[in-house]
């Protein structure tokens, strides 16, 4: 899929706004797709010291260009890991409170940041059976910050899931905290439009700034359900030669960015 | 809800264990013999995860024997769960997550027997079903977490909450999963079945202690010496094995971590089959690749000249 800005597909352009949402020397748990290039293109450029902790029980590891790994399950994945712990001991990591942000790919989400990927119109015997949750759950339950990467379209954005496979603020307000996550939750969705946070009080989806070219207007019309916005929405700066180029050199072949 | 309190009967688990023979004797049998172990109706808890040190030669054998109403439990089902769907072996899969990975898309055979209600499909989040084999591999009953909570998944098995005698916060209470078979691929073990796994460790000893009975395949059998060497790598100990088979390239096209790369233009070709045919695709595949060939041997040569060589050098250079 294309974007407002030429030559930038929508997994180069989330992968771009992705690695600024990270700072160096913090902890990132993080989902094969857009959320892995974005964290390895912030470690290729302000975050050097950035640790990366794969579900497949992998920490520290360093990609090889060329070889980025298609599953978090897989010898790519563990690439020059600093640690192997196991899956269950690095989901555990996370519960500790180690993990300063938990980034994971799009999906179906509602306006509370709440994700489907388990079924769409009915569970026992839906319409259409999606993979499940794999370690998405987990991350957004357990990781300090967590931060969604999706495409934005009107099929993903709907105003409430038909199932949480995933919980972000749940049903709004202090919700998330009263079923017992009492820590973390979801503070930013990184968008193909823009950026979003939760308004405080009723923790619904706010915009915060729209990328370049695009009006608020239009982020509306691809968002049904009522979208808070702040009162000053920001645009984000464009995608630069040199981040596009470094993603270009991680993914020579386009196999993750498109 | 769907999890029976078998499943989570701890005391039944521990007198079962207390009543068989925690051998340190030879453990080697055939691939025949391993597979002959798998009653129908049993729960099979698959070691490796999705396309990696899968036990792949044990689930082809076990399939051969055209099983029924086994349970299955993977946290990340690669398609030996459609395999088990379309050969009419399965009852029901746990997991919590099934696909072969994003280029290969959502699952057409999950989705044919999920949304007809052939085949149900218990879902618990990754650290949830991790969790599971945990608290079997612990003896207990259950363990706290607060993973899945305010999540729809908590009604899905019949999840439990607790309050913290301590701190009065509420717990998502996982319920162990005390499976009766446990499927396991390592690199090497000596021939009394103590095994070392390289690389990820993947859930392999959580299930392996949760398991009422284990079947282990090794890439390697080494003399006990080697073992006695560098106990440290040991992550099985061999009294907690049934039955151990020795199989080079038991997980292939799957990876093992070290050995071999996995083979994505397999998977590709296997889903392809899906793709044109649907079910009758895995039906056919499995004809060529499970039924029809009568040795491991037969089933390796089935892969183009030069493949495994090639695997084996891509799976040396990532782990260099």
């Amino acid at each position: 899929m294309s974007t407002g800005f030429e030559g930038v597909s929508s997994n180069e352009l989330l992968a771009v706004m992705g690695a600024r949402e990270l700072a160096d020397n913090q902890t990132v748990f993080t989902g094969v797709g857009a959320p892995m290039m974005a964290s390895v293109l912030a470690q290729r450029l302000h975050a050097p010291r950035l640790t990366m902790v794969i579900e497949g029980g992998i920490v520290g590891p360093m990609w090889r260009p060329g070889w980025l790994p298609i599953s978090t399950n897989e010898m790519r994945a563990a690439y020059h890991a600093q640690m192997l712990p196991g899956i269950t001991d690095a989901f555990l990591l996370a519960q500790r409170g180690f993990l300063d942000v938990g980034f994971i790919g799009g999906a179906q989400i509602d306006q509370w940041g709440n994700l489907n990927t388990s079924a769409i119109g009915g569970y026992d015997r839906p319409k259409v059976r999606l993979p499940g949750s794999g370690g998405a759950n987990d991350i957004i339950s357990l990781c300090r910050a967590v931060i969604i990467l999706t495409v934005h379209e009107k099929r993903r954005f709907i105003p409430k899931v038909d199932f949480i496979t995933s919980p972000g603020h749940v049903a709004g307000g202090d919700s998330r905290a009263r079923s017992g996550l009492l820590f973390g939750g979801v503070r930013r969705v990184v968008t193909t439009l823009g950026l979003f946070d939760f308004e405080p009080e009723s923790r619904r989806m706010r915009l915060e700034a729209v990328h370049p070219g695009v009006t608020v207007e239009q982020v509306r019309d691809h968002t049904p359900f009522d979208l808070l916005t702040v009162e000053r929405v920001a645009t984000t700066q464009p995608p630069t030669a040199n981040e596009l180029g470094i993603l270009r050199s991680l993914d020579p072949e386009r196999q993750f960015i498109g | 809800m769907t999890i029976a309190p078998a499943e989570y009967d701890f005391r039944a688990a521990r007198r079962q264990l207390e009543a068989k023979p925690k051998s340190a004797g030879e453990k080697l049998v055939s691939l025949a013999d391993a597979a002959a172990r798998v009653p129908d109706g049993a729960t099979l808890a698959i070691g490796g995860i999705l396309y990696s040190r899968t036990p792949l030669a044990l689930l082809r054998e076990i399939l051969r024997r055209r099983p029924k109403g086994l349970t299955l439990a993977r946290n990340l089902m690669c398609y030996e769960g459609e395999w088990y769907m379309v050969a009419g072996a399965a009852k029901k899969l746990v997991t919590a997550w099934m696909g072969i990975g994003l280029p290969w898309g959502l699952s057409r055979i999950m989705r044919e027997y999920v949304e007809s209600g052939r085949v149900p499909i218990e879902e618990w989040s990754h650290l949830g079903l991790g969790l599971r084999f945990r608290a079997a591999a612990m003896g207990l009953p259950f363990l706290p977490t607060m993973t899945m909570l305010g999540s729809d998944l908590m009604g899905v098995g019949g999840s439990k909450t607790i309050a913290c005698p301590y701190t009065g916060e509420t717990l998502h209470a996982v319920p162990a999963l005390f499976p009766d078979v446990g499927l396991l691929h390592v690199q090497r073990a000596d021939r009394f079945g103590n095994c070392q796994i390289d690389g990820y460790p993947h859930m392999d000893a959580d299930i392996a202690f949760a398991s009422q009975t284990v079947l282990v395949t090794a890439e390697e059998i080494v003399p006990e010496e080697e073992i006695r060497r560098r106990p440290d790598r040991t992550v099985i100990p061999g009294f907690a094995v049934d039955a151990l088979v020795h199989v080079p390239w038991g997980s292939y096209p799957h990876e093992c971590y070290g050995l071999y790369d996995s083979e994505p233009g397999h998977f590709g070709e296997y889903v392809a089959g899906i793709q044109a045919q649907g079910a009758e695709g895995v039906a056919r595949y499995l004809e060529r690749y499970v039924y029809a060939p009568p040795t491991h041997g037969d089933y390796l040569a089935l892969f183009p000249e030069g493949m495994r060589e090639a695997a084996a050098e891509r799976g040396k250079e990532l782990c260099s």
